[in-house]
């Protein structure tokens, strides 16, 4: 097992260094160079070629790869164009909305489709079946950007349930204290403002639940279809066991250990959901700060930004992998 | 095992495996849908019953009627054209992106898995590290590299859905490196590229369009998310995510301008999922159930 580990480290570092390398070639390529954007069209030759010579452009690519990603290691990515506010900074400020939102349609679409996987899959061919797995291939196949209006205006507009965006009422705030402002407001020991910051979670929840839920949802049926034609399930019910037992202790049990890897693979998906869904409900979150730093021009965030999401990505799927080898004893041994 | 002059033909019968796969009424819902999908693409210049960049300020944010059958934008312009005209992005998107993905991936994939030793290493190695960014995080970074437009974001499309491709056919010539046709084209001193273009490719054609078609759907909701995000297709463009980011404003007061592109979006996307997942349960049984 610590060999595994010690390999996937290793792998995870070469992964890592690519990161690194394409986000600086990427950011390296652009048209037009950052010393005019800084000082704009208008600026003389000479300030260019001072600002050129203050920021390293004038050095060998190399030797300016080198700076960045020794800079990205100590998190040093410049300050923000737009707010001048270190990149990094912004980056981190934006994070936690991002986390408390994929988390949450996380937690919807397991606490749903794992149901929902069980129901189809210990029916197969039955109209129940049928109708989840219909529903799974809607999931799939819908927009979340469209569903997420959609939503708003049923839930915002025609019924007036839900407010349609933003994290909390304009002028009301919950005690920063995490940044994640159901958490936050638990800290500070104020139902009220939980009910209101949940309030306003459920939507963009339950919008970037939709492809991961319908996921989850077929995963489970499948696995609970592999595992219920065994031999153990057959002699636990032989056995004269309650169909409802066997069902939980002999099949689900087993088919659990692949539907834990495919939540933890969701996030990739999250992230990318969480830039659309923080567009449509007004997040100031990392995906929406993405996208509004690429419109800006602003690059030292976007390179911090896309670093940072790479990083946590990476390493939640390794976390996933391990996982799996601790849930599987057969994983480990191969 | 290798006579000279003999061709072996793995046999095919591709007209009764349609059949086949047409038997279910999901596989021919989604090949409807697609047909229509792609029918309008061609015939949207003569349904539509307007110019779809024709203002006409008197009928601005006019609700649905016989007149404007999906309602009117914020300009006048008929919303129904610009959906019909939409189709033409999309299937533009699914030929440029997934067309592109699928080259690259196929060439990186051959290349791979036929060379092996460090080519295989350094290809692969290359595909690790565009599937450490989620996938419409490296779309971002490429259109912020190349700018936002409709051509950069259908590039960034293309290139998020290479590893994928390259992983399939990587693992195609693996398996069939060492058949009994390759071993007999490599007796009859056939080169690498011939074995590669006329055994390998060929044989490998058809789990390579059921990814293609499963991909259309994505790659279409893709380059809508993007052109959404104001990163894609421009205004005027009637490309649906577009035509959904100019509703978004209005759909509190003007539902029909942002619901009508999205449902198109979702039928179309719904088609193609249909068909994949019909052709994948055929040629790969295990993924049945």
């Amino acid at each position: 097992m610590t060999r595994y580990v010690v390999s996937r480290l290793w792998q995870l570092v070469l992964v890592l260094i690519g990161v690194s390398m394409v986000v600086f070639l990427t950011m390296h390529v652009l048209p037009g160079d950052v010393a005019t954007l800084l000082l704009g069209e208008r600026a003389t030759a000479a300030a260019l070629l001072k600002l050129r010579h203050q920021l390293g452009l004038d050095q060998p690519i190399w030797v300016q790869y080198f700076d960045f990603a020794t800079g990205a290691l100590r998190g040093d990515f410049g300050m923000s164009l737009r707010t001048n506010h270190p990149a990094i900074t912004d980056v981190m400020d934006a994070f936690p909305v991002t986390l408390q939102l994929s988390f949450s349609a996380l937690l919807l679409a397991t606490m749903i489709g794992v149901p929902l996987g069980v129901i189809a899959g210990t029916r197969p061919g039955g109209t129940l079946d049928n109708v989840v797995m219909s529903m799974t291939l809607f999931g799939v196949s819908m927009p979340i950007f469209w569903l997420g209006l959609m939503l708003l205006l049923l839930f915002g507009g025609i019924l007036d349930w839900l407010p349609i965006g933003g994290l909390m009422p304009v002028g009301m705030d919950v005690p920063r204290t995490t940044g994640m402002t159901v958490i936050d407001a638990v800290i500070a020991g104020r139902p009220d403002l939980l009910l209101i910051s949940l309030r306003y979670l459920l939507l963009p929840a339950a919008t970037l639940a939709t492809i991961p839920l319908a996921m989850i949802t077929r995963i489970t049926r499948s696995e609970m279809l592999a595992v219920i034609g065994l031999d153990h399930v057959r002699t636990a019910r032989a056995k004269g066991m309650p169909e409802r037992r066997v069902v939980i202790r002999h099949v689900l049990r087993n088919a659990l250990i692949p539907v834990v890897t495919v939540i933890g693979l969701q996030l990739g998906l999250l992230l990318s959901g969480a830039v659309l869904t923080e567009t449509i409900f007004s997040l100031p979150g990392l995906g929406r700060l993405m996208v509004d730093s690429i419109l800006s021009r602003d690059y030292p965030v976007v390179q911090a930004g896309a670093l940072f999401i790479a990083l946590v990505f990476v390493l939640v799927n390794l976390l996933v992998d391990l996982s799996y080898g601790l849930l599987d004893p057969r994983i480990r041994r191969s | 095992m290798s006579a000279p002059g003999v061709e072996i033909e793995v046999p095919v019968r591709r007209r009764s495996a349609i059949g086949k796969v047409l038997a279910r009424w999901p596989a021919r819902v989604g090949l409807a849908i697609t047909l229509i999908f792609l029918v309008l693409t061609v015939a949207a210049p003569l349904v539509v019953p307007y110019d779809p960049y024709d203002q006409d300020l008197s009928s601005a944010l006019s609700p649905p009627s016989a007149e404007h059958w999906f309602g009117a934008d914020q300009y006048g312009r008929d919303t129904f054209s610009r959906v019909l005209y939409g189709t033409r992005t999309a299937l533009l998107a699914v030929v440029v992106a997934d067309g592109l993905a699928l080259v690259l991936g196929c060439a990186m994939g051959l290349v791979a898995g036929f060379f092996g030793g460090r080519i295989d290493a350094a290809i692969m190695r290359v595909n690790d590290v565009l599937l450490a960014f989620p996938y419409l995080l490296l779309a971002l970074i490429i259109v912020a590299a190349l700018g936002p437009g409709l051509t950069h974001s259908m590039i960034a499309i293309g290139i998020v859905y290479t590893p994928q491709y390259a992983r399939l056919i990587r693992g195609q010539v693996l398996a069939v490196r060492e058949a009994d046709y390759v071993r007999a084209a490599r007796a009859l001193s056939a080169s690498r590229l011939r074995i590669m273009l006329r055994h390998v490719l060929p044989n490998s054609f058809t789990p390579i369009m059921v990814m293609a078609t499963l991909q259309a759907g994505s790659v279409i909701v893709e380059t809508a998310g993007l052109s959404f995000l104001g990163l894609g297709a421009q205004p005027p463009s009637s490309d649906w995510g577009a035509l959904l980011a100019d509703g978004q404003s209005y759909f509190l007061t003007a539902w029909w301008i942002a619901t009508f592109p999205g449902l198109a979006i979702f039928l179309v996307v719904l088609g193609f999922n249909l068909l994949g997942d019909a052709l994948r349960d055929h040629f790969d049984p295990r993924r049945r159930g």
